[in-house]
């Protein structure tokens, strides 16, 4: 497969400030890729720099191929989406998707035919006169991928193009965009502070923080098998503990609490004892009420303290009886735990190899 | 309630009304009033369209006329082609904390009277003046020219006395330009000039109108700067009506032309706003 998007060791700095710290990833034909980090994590300016509005410190971006160095942004095969879409308000939608094609001198015949074409790709056939402002968020949206799209880029951007969006038409145009781009073909490299977007939507997914990248990965193996501590805070939910290894053979450790407790977890390397660590656990990793052969779990009994009800993301917050801290416990919700009630006294247990263990990063 | 709220509104209304009515209404009434008479040969007053006749049948009165219209005009025009620069470099380029700085530095010279500002290029531009003493100094001339009283020195007089009219309805229209707007089109393709034609001038219209209608009405009724820089033969019509009040003492002659500039920068102004499209409601927002 066609490499798209080729990005190395792209740095930015403004004054002392560095945004982008030495990233690279390569993205292929037709993947939808996505750059998942909290707010002011530099995923704008990654994006505009790709797109040509920034320019980079260091590093080399090139697309299919050719590199992109000293290229203008209205020279570039990239068509960025717009965090607020800045769709052009002195002109209508018809006109809005005609802009670029009108910029590369096509004909007049040709350019109606492929906006009304593209519009009812976005289903939005007949809307050519409206008004920009006379649209609904979801609409413009479309319009704005439009807009984009006509021009047949190899690589689209997007940057959080459903930011604004409230939160039931966010989920139906993550489904929608996912399928628009599977339908099109083009490359996608998407960036969003939202990781169930990034989650759902990519074939790839990477994870940003303080301007670099902290793992790459598929949407399975990031929420599997993190390599960070950040990845493993940032994507889905956590039980997180602090503790020491007490002894450790075999990738199997044993971890001492900061609240006293004793859990047995697998570990990548043989860590020292005595090492300070940090322990991810997800919510459903923990079983209500085991069977009592099942080998290999770390078992213990907790108080109920209260039932977040959610639907399919229920779940239980829980306390061991001899400390404060609060634990999240994945409710399934078939029916097999209603009898649970508040305050009751439920044995927990979660299997060794469900742990995600790391070596605690000494604070400078 | 009702009740007191309108006599709260009659209370502040009553003397901007009156203010109106003594000070602009009624002397209009009266000018146009005296515009229709004539004094006739027993030396009585009569109505009559003679001064309205008198304009058309003096060619000098007409050519002045239609000569201060076109340079107004023309004069409204460069002043919006080299304001435009100006206030997107300070929208647009430079950082924002310098923006309230520059914007300062271009209302500085309004603080000084239109006269002194005037005086100001005199001295620069006449014979005997700086630029004429460096030029011959760096030996570029060897005789002193005289840079005043043409209508290059006229205009440009117009355009400096009218810039700053220009330049603020314009800033403010472009800050209110998201900049992604810009960017956006650099994306899809666009050309700088695109970008300016395509987008800005667009954004920009309800400004640069606005802008416009100050620029040439305080152009057109321009009295000071083109009878000191462009001297006798500026041929600037408020100075034909400025000698039928003074010069002759003819009252009603003189009313009868200011009639004739009012109507003329009527029209030009709606021309102005027919062929953009605007109208004034938007426009004085
Ligand atoms: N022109 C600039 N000058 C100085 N600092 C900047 C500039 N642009 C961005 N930054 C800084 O770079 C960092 C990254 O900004 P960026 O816009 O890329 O964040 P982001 O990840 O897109 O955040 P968000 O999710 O909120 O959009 C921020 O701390 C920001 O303050
Ligand atoms: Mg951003």
């Amino acid at each position: 497969m066609q490499i798209d998007l080729s990005v190395r060791n792209i740095t930015k700095k403004f004054k002392d400030f560095i945004a982008v710290k030495s990233v690279s990833f390569d993205v292929k034909d037709g993947q939808f890729f996505s750059i998942l980090g909290p707010s002011g994590c530099g995923k704008t300016t990654l994006l505009r720099m790709i797109a040509g509005l920034t320019e980079p410190t260091e590093g080399v971006i090139e697309i299919r191929g050719k590199s992109m160095v000293g290229i203008p942004p209205n020279k570039r095969p990239v068509n960025l989406i717009f965090q607020q879409l800045a769709l052009f308000p002195m002109m209508n939608v018809g006109e809005n998707i005609a802009f670029g094609l009108f910029r590369r001198g096509e004909k007049k015949t040709i350019i109606k035919k492929k906006v009304e074409t593209i519009l009812e790709r976005v289903e939005l056939s007949g809307f050519e006169n409206k008004k920009i402002d006379q649209l609904s968020g979801g609409q413009k949206q479309r319009v704005a991928i439009a807009r984009c799209l006509v021009l047949e880029p190899a690589v689209l951007l997007l940057d959080e193009p459903l930011g604004a969006l409230d939160l039931k038409l966010r989920e139906q145009m993550k489904v929608e965009l996912k399928k628009l781009q599977a339908k099109v073909g083009t490359t996608f490299v998407y960036i969003t502070h939202d990781q169930s977007e990034a989650l759902v939507m990519s074939d790839f997914v990477a994870v940003m923080n303080n301007g670099e990248f902290e793992q790459i990965d598929t949407p399975q193996n990031l929420y599997n098998n993190p390599k960070t501590p950040f990845v493993a805070q940032f994507v889905g939910d956590n039980n997180t503990w602090t503790g020491r290894i007490r002894q450790c053979d075999k990738y199997i450790a044993e971890i001492e609490t900061d609240e006293g407790h004793l859990f047995r977890t697998k570990v990548e390397d043989a860590f020292q004892t005595g090492l300070s660590v940090d322990l991810f656990l997800r919510p459903e990793a923990m079983l209500i009420q085991p069977a009592p052969n099942i080998a290999n779990l770390n078992r213990f009994k907790v108080i109920i303290k209260s039932i977040l009800f959610d639907g399919a993301n229920s779940q239980l917050l829980a306390t061991r009886p001899d400390s404060k801290k609060e634990l999240l416990v994945a409710l399934p919700q078939n029916r097999q735990y209603d009898y649970i009630q508040v305050n009751d006294n439920i044995e927990i247990g979660w299997n060794e190899q469900s742990g995600i263990c790391f070596p605690r990063k000494q604070l400078p | 309630m009702k009740h007191q709220k309108r006599w709260a509104l009659f209370f502040f209304l009553t003397p901007v009304i009156l203010w109106l009515f003594l000070l602009i209404v009624l002397p209009h009434i009266d000018l146009l009033i005296m515009s229709f008479r004539i004094e006739n040969d027993a030396g009585e007053m009569v109505w009559s369209l003679s001064n309205y006749a008198q304009f058309f049948e003096e060619p000098i009165y007409w050519r002045t006329f239609v000569r201060t219209a076109v340079y107004s005009i023309l004069v409204t025009f460069l002043t919006f082609v080299i304001a435009l620069p100006v206030a997107l470099y300070i929208t647009k380029v430079v950082a924002p904390r310098f923006q309230g700085f520059l914007t300062l530095l271009l209302l500085l010279p309004f603080w000084v009277s239109e006269l002194v500002r005037v005086y100001g290029w005199m001295i620069l531009l006449r014979e005997s003046g700086v630029i004429n003493h460096f030029l011959i100094k760096l030996g570029i001339l060897n005789r002193p020219v005289e840079m005043l009283y043409n209508d290059a020195t006229m205009i440009l007089g117009l355009i400096y006395t009218s810039m700053l009219f220009m330049i603020v309805p314009l800033i403010a229209v472009l800050e209110s330009l998201d900049n992604s707007l810009i960017e956006a089109a650099y994306d899809l393709g666009a050309n700088m000039w695109t970008i300016l034609f395509k987008i800005i001038i667009p954004h920009a219209t309800p400004g640069i109108v606005s802008g416009s209608i100050v620029v040439f009405m305080l152009t057109l009724g321009n009295y000071l700067t083109p009878n000191l820089m462009g001297g006798k033969n500026s041929l600037w019509f408020t100075e034909q009506i400025y000698n039928q009040f003074i010069a002759s003492f003819n009252w009603n002659q003189g009313s009868a032309f200011g009639f004739l500039l009012l109507v003329l920068s009527s029209i030009v102004v709606w021309l102005g706003l027919k062929l953009t499209r605007q109208t004034l409601r938007t426009v004085v927002k």
